[in-house]
């Protein structure tokens, strides 16, 4: 995207190694994170790609290797330094609290006061209409900003969470399968804005299981399999099929060829690999589809 | 309110102003409180006497007092079962501070506070850090502090309850603060109901219009979601912690200073009455739901209860019976409340 002399790096992992107790989650993994691009991390369940983000996110520390931000040697205390360095974070499992409404959500940990000493309060209004605002940029339209977020599609739910980093100001952005659980529709509106924060200057770290939602927004490309890389890629030097190749492994190419055919026939089937579908699919499409019904 | 400035959204309009008042925690205590008075006004003559209300007010807001931090703590949810005993740490310690050192009473008063303080500080340092279930921790701090109380005093004035303060220096100032009361036109008002209160709005204040309240919600309804976005988790649960601790040392000087001598044995089982009265204000047990204003409700119908049953001349064991009823039939209303609000939303 960018031309190569004007590149900044934002993030670099040089062999950095993961343990949970005897358990290696991560072994010599290495990736880089520069402005203005997007840098996919692939791999199957378990492969260490949710470890790998919350080690930037400061969420866990790394057990070895090195963590530059901005070409300085760090090791993040907590997710709040994370924060504070520009690092914003849209987790697979931990993104929002489902009972508070979506506006004091959208402003968590970052809540705007007014007034002094005792008198000191949460700027409500603004909080209010920043959070209509900054989804209506985003093209979601929301009902009531005072909904329980815990009420959103699963699509809404993830777009409320990237224009939360966005609006904070983040220069990375990091998100963890931000299309798992959503359909073919939502998964184009959640790439569109990973685009857009690409488009703003913002460097992304995006996870997914999906070669074919990597390739499209894609700039650089790291394998993981059971820990360790099994390949790091620049877009041009990979094709989809490729990419879709190195994920699969060999010996379970022909069962992965199989089930891509089948799922080119049906309508709307492509985008999301089966197993996702059957775990998050129904549960999260429910409101969605009563309100577009 | 943001529909205000805004176009009205067509999907939102109907249901809305219903789905508002149905989401509000306390409804269910609301509508419990309504009914419970409406059925004592039938069913006992004196109920609706000024005398009554004031009495009824008053058992309120001994309940009440501890219920609010109780609630708050519940939405951040945790629980505190040594809340109970604590009222009566926190009133011993005044009592035999002041007493064996001779000092003015209010020395007694500010050691009682940091004293109190320090075990809210306990049960909150333990919590984070061991990161056990609050209800194994502070059921520890519960039974120390149960046998603290009897033992201290057992030691010291070699009896059950403590040497009377009554005629000490300072006495008659704190009693002014924690147990005064005032006659206005035949009917007694005494003044933990303006502490009672001041708590409440107090804690609603912090609830809705502070940082400090959006990350009580928080971590009560997602502690590792808050966590990650940059809330101070640790911070807030041992400020909970410490927001019981300061009401128990209120209610422990209220108790010491209208009755001049402190029971050892007092407060056990106290905290349950305070959980009661939080989760039939609509407090949520797993966290992350629920307001002051709907402890206050809850302490309230218990008021209104435990009085009305004297008033109506049934045998006060009665009692019992109708606060568990009250409890469940709270909590039911609530769940159907909340399901009610969210199917809609
Ligand atoms: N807190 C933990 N304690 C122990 N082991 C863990 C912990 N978190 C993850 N693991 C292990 O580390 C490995 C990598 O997990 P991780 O969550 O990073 O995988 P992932 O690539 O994100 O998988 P998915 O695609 O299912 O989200 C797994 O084998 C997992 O069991
Ligand atoms: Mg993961």
């Amino acid at each position: 995207m960018t031309p190569a002399n004007t590149r900044t790096t934002l993030v670099k992992l040089t062999g950095v190694s993961k343990y949970y107790g005897n358990i290696r989650a991560l072994e010599g993994v290495s990736l880089e994170v520069a402005a203005g691009e997007i840098t996919c991390v692939l791999g199957d369940n378990g492969a260490g790609k949710s470890t790998l983000i919350k080690i930037i996110s400061g969420l866990h520390r790394h057990d070895a290797g090195s963590f530059e931000i901005e070409g300085e040697e760090t090791v993040l205390a907590n997710p709040r330094a994370a924060l504070d360095r520009g690092i914003a974070t849209v987790y697979q499992d931990l993104a929002v609290v489902p009972l508070m409404p979506v506006w004091r959500n959208f402003f968590l940990g970052s809540e705007p006061t007014r007034g002094r000493g005792p008198f000191r309060r949460l700027d409500v209004g603004l909080m209010r209409e920043t959070t209509r605002a900054e989804l209506l940029r985003m093209g979601i339209d929301l009902r009531d900003v005072d909904q329980p977020i815990g009420t959103l599609s699963g699509g809404e739910r993830q777009c409320v969470a990237i224009a939360r980093a966005v609006y904070f100001g983040a220069k990375v952005l990091v998100l963890d399968e931000p299309t798992a659980a959503l359909g073919v529709k939502q998964s184009g509106v959640v790439l569109k804005y990973v685009a857009a924060a690409r488009d703003a200057g913002l460097g992304v770290v995006l996870i997914t299981h999906n070669p074919h939602h990597a390739h499209l927004v894609g700039d650089r490309f790291v394998l993981l399999k059971r820990g360790v890389m099994a390949g790091s890629h620049t877009r041009d030097s990979i094709t989809l099929d490729e990419l879709t190749r190195q994920m699969a492994g060999g010996s379970e190419l022909d069962e992965l060829s199989h089930e891509l055919a089948r799922v080119a026939q049906s309508p709307q089937g492509t985008g999301d690999t089966p197993y996702d579908q059957a775990a998050h699919r129904p549960a999260d499409r429910t409101p969605r589809d009563e309100r577009d019904a | 309110m943001s529909g205000a400035s805004l176009p009205a959204d067509e999907r939102l309009a109907p249901a809305s102003l219903a789905r508002r008042l149905l989401g509000r925690p306390e409804l269910g205590a609301v509508a419990g409180a309504a009914a419970v008075f409406v059925f004592f006004s039938f069913a006992a003559d004196s109920f609706l006497r000024a005398a009554s209300l004031s009495t009824i007010l008053y058992s309120a807001s001994t309940i009440g007092i501890m219920a609010v931090p109780v609630a708050l703590l519940m939405i951040g949810g945790e629980f505190d079962l040594s809340a109970g005993v604590m009222v009566t740490t926190s009133a011993l310690v005044t009592s035999m501070f002041s007493y064996q050192l001779t000092a003015n009473v209010w020395a007694g008063v500010a050691v009682s506070l940091l004293v109190t303080l320090a075990i809210g500080l306990f049960n909150g340092f333990m919590l984070v850090r061991t990161e056990l279930p609050s209800f194994i921790i502070t059921l520890g701090t519960f039974l120390m502090l149960t046998g603290l109380n009897l033992g201290f005093t057992k030691l010291i004035s070699g009896g059950v309850s403590t040497q009377a303060i009554g005629d000490m220096e300072g006495f008659p100032s704190a009693k002014a603060l924690f147990a005064s009361q005032w006659d206005i036109g035949g009917v007694t008002l005494k003044v933990t109901i303006l502490w009672w209160l001041a708590l409440v709005a107090l804690a609603t204040w912090i609830l809705l219009r502070t940082r400090a309240g959006n990350w009580i919600f928080a971590v009560g309804g997602g502690a590792d979601a808050a966590r990650a976005v940059g809330v101070p988790v640790v911070k807030t649960r041992i400020g909970l912690y410490m927001g019981v601790a300061l009401c128990a040392w209120i209610s422990g000087q209220h108790i010491l200073f209208s009755y001049d001598v402190v029971q050892s044995g007092e407060g056990v089982g106290n905290e349950f009455l305070y959980i009661i009265a939080a989760v039939i204000g609509g407090c949520l047990m797993t966290g992350g739901y629920g307001s002051a204003v709907g402890a206050a409700v809850g302490a309230f119908i218990f008021g209104m209860t435990s009085n009305g049953i004297v008033y109506a001349q049934w045998n006060p064991d009665w009692f019992k019976f109708f606060l568990g009823a009250m409890l469940l039939l709270a909590t039911l209303l609530n769940a159907w409340v909340r399901k009610r609000a969210e199917a809609r939303a």
